[in-house]
């Protein structure tokens, strides 16, 4: 009877889970999707300690006691850190699922060998391999995204890179065959799996730069869920299979929006090194770009009907959204239509400019997608691109020869007049030069964005006392 | 009226499910390969809901989705509590509290995490999430 309620809770928080994920689709329902998700986690977590036969209470207490201990301060971090905070927990979650996966294994082999079935330790050595290559290339991840120290920022290239990372996926992928056929005899082989398995994460991530960022940390979300599948099949838990299937089926769909919105494809995310191809991207051949002053560019803002504000990442960099906020309110007052035209990867993973931006208080109906956008561009009187770049680079609707070919874009350079916040002339991270900038519709604002966007603001409530 | 249809939808599910259930137990304890196949079978249709769900989120909040699911996936606590629990060799249960803790730390923070960000996205009046 126990084991029938036991069920009857994986079923019902099964349900909830889905139920989480279905609300998420309108901030005014998404926080049920939270309550909802606790709930289920609550019945599933209860279900699961009823569960005859558990001894060890000190143990599980003294887990559930530091996980809380650790959970809660991971969840206060600025937002601006929260891309190294999810590929954080990516890590646990992986870790997670290669620890339960080896005492799984060493637990069958000690107890009752006839438990390693063919297709159970297919099981096994997909969680193993999935679990701790998550673990590692996430931590890499996370560090890449805190820019410690001794983790190189840059994408770390050496010669035959994809073909040494490749083999020692094969080598794993190898050991686990031959250890599904003889899991007993071929027991050796299990820490050369572990070891192999850590050493790829860590070698699949060094090569990746800041901008593959939303896209590794998608990648790594879906491995993450699919390892709690894998845990499922080993556990014959199908509460288990489920709640991984969503998780990882989030991170396949989010990893293709990042994809598209790049125009790569997986493979050239993984094993392209995108920093390397843009070395001998193009220089500005004599063009010279305007400047103009922030007096200027509010009187011009002030007059205007609509008002296109294209943030990036460089704008959170500067700590500019609260300044943002205040140019939003002062224009708003005045009249003039506001929007924010979003980048589906502008930041550093999916959606953080939209989250960056709700933290200022800019309210979420004036967030608006790349595409909804691009349509109204041409009304606009104003785009004003803040810290963003390759993402209004005109080149990559024409310019072939353009590393960025292809990727969609937000159409700044369509705005009768484009405002565009920089420190200097350099081109950016990835080296390409921007057209934008040498537009005859485009003025410079040269300085730190949230100096320009506090002067901006300056000047609107100056010219606001005098009238 | 959607809620409506999936609700009830459900409670015919959970109507049927027990029934379900105990048709299989002495199918599942003689083959253990059936066992696989029937959660190969939850797997495919749950990564189908899944991908049918997630694909109506809002771009907007993709980044608390993420936090979300992540919390999701820290269910692996439900395996790491049977690890940790049963009577094992010292050695297992360290290892299964170690990945108790990890899901645990998930949990927490990414509901947490997940809970904070959503409380931000408000409209202009001052309107609630």
């Amino acid at each position: 009877m126990r084991v029938q309620i036991i069920q009857l809770a994986y079923l019902i928080a099964t349900a909830l889970f889905v139920f989480a994920l279905h609300w998420m689709n309108d901030p005014k329902t998404a926080r049920r999707g939270v309550i909802s998700g606790v709930v289920a986690m609550l019945m599933a977590v209860v279900g699961t300690l009823v569960e005859p036969g558990i001894v060890n209470w000190g143990w599980i207490a003294l887990a559930l006691v530091l996980g809380f201990a650790v959970g809660v301060p991971l969840s206060r971090v600025p937002l601006t850190a929260v891309p190294q905070r999810t590929a954080l927990s990516h890590a646990f979650g992986g870790l997670a699922a290669g620890l339960v996966g080896t005492a799984e294994y060493y637990l069958s082999l000690q107890q009752n060998v006839e438990n390693l079935t063919p297709f159970r330790m297919t099981a096994i050595i997909a969680e193993i391999i999935l679990g701790y290559l998550t673990f590692t290339g996430s931590l890499m991840a996370a560090g890449k995204l805190q820019e410690i120290k001794w983790i190189p920022q840059r994408p770390v290239t050496y010669p035959l890179q994809n073909v040494s990372n490749l083999s020692l996926l094969g080598i794993a992928v190898v050991c686990g065959v031959a250890l599904i056929v003889q899991p007993v005899a071929l027991a050796f082989l299990f820490p050369v799996i572990i070891v192999l398995a850590l050493a790829f994460g860590i070698l699949l991530v060094i090569p990746i730069g800041g901008a593959d960022m939303p896209t590794v940390i998608s990648l790594l979300n879906s491995y993450a869920g699919l390892s709690a599948v894998a845990m499922g099949f080993v556990l014959d838990n199908k509460l288990l299979v489920t709640a991984g299937a969503l998780d990882g089926s989030s991170g396949l769909i989010l990893s293709i929006i990042m994809c598209r919105a790049m125009n790569r494809s997986f493979t050239n995310v993984l094993f392209g090194a995108f920093g390397q191809v843009q070395a001998k991207a193009v220089s500005a051949e004599g063009k010279t770009a305007k400047s103009e002053t922030p007096e200027g560019a509010a009187q011009m803002m002030e007059q205007s009907s609509l008002v296109v504000i294209v943030p990036g990442y460089g704008m959170a960099v500067a700590q500019a959204q609260h300044r943002v906020r205040e140019l939003y309110d002062q224009l708003s007052k005045r009249g003039v239509d506001v929007r924010f035209a979003i980048h589906p990867v502008a930041g550093r993973m999916p959606g953080h400019m939209n989250v960056l931006l709700a933290e200022a208080e800019i309210p979420y109906d004036k967030l608006v997608e790349m595409d909804d956008i691009n349509h109204d561009m041409p009304q606009a009187d104003v785009a004003l691109v803040i810290g963003a770049n390759d993402v209004v680079n005109p080149a990559a609707r024409h310019d072939r020869g353009s590393p960025i070919f292809g990727m969609p874009i937000i159409n700044a350079d369509k705005a009768r007049i484009c405002y565009a916040i920089k420190r200097t002339m350099n081109p950016g991270f990835a080296g390409i030069e921007n057209e934008l900038y040498y537009a005859p519709q485009t003025f410079m604002l040269f300085g730190d964005a949230k100096a320009v966007v506090g002067n901006l603001v300056k000047s609107l409530s100056a010219q606001g006392n005098t009238h | 009226m959607r809620m409506l249809i999936l609700t009830s939808g459900l409670a015919a599910w959970i109507a049927v499910a027990p029934a379900v259930a105990s048709a299989q137990v002495p199918a599942a304890t003689a083959e253990s390969g059936t066992d696989f196949i029937q959660t190969l079978f939850v797997f495919m249709l749950a990564t189908f809901i899944g991908l049918g769900v997630v694909s109506r989120v809002s771009r907007l909040l993709h980044t608390p989705l993420m936090s979300l699911t992540n919390a999701i996936s820290a269910i692996a606590v439900v395996g790491s509590i049977v690890i940790t629990g049963l009577d094992h060799p010292p050695y297992i249960t360290i290892l299964g509290a170690i990945a108790l803790f990890a899901s645990m730390t998930n949990i927490v923070s990414g509901f947490l995490i997940t809970d904070r960000m959503l409380k931000m996205f408000r409209t202009r009046k001052g309107g609630k999430s």
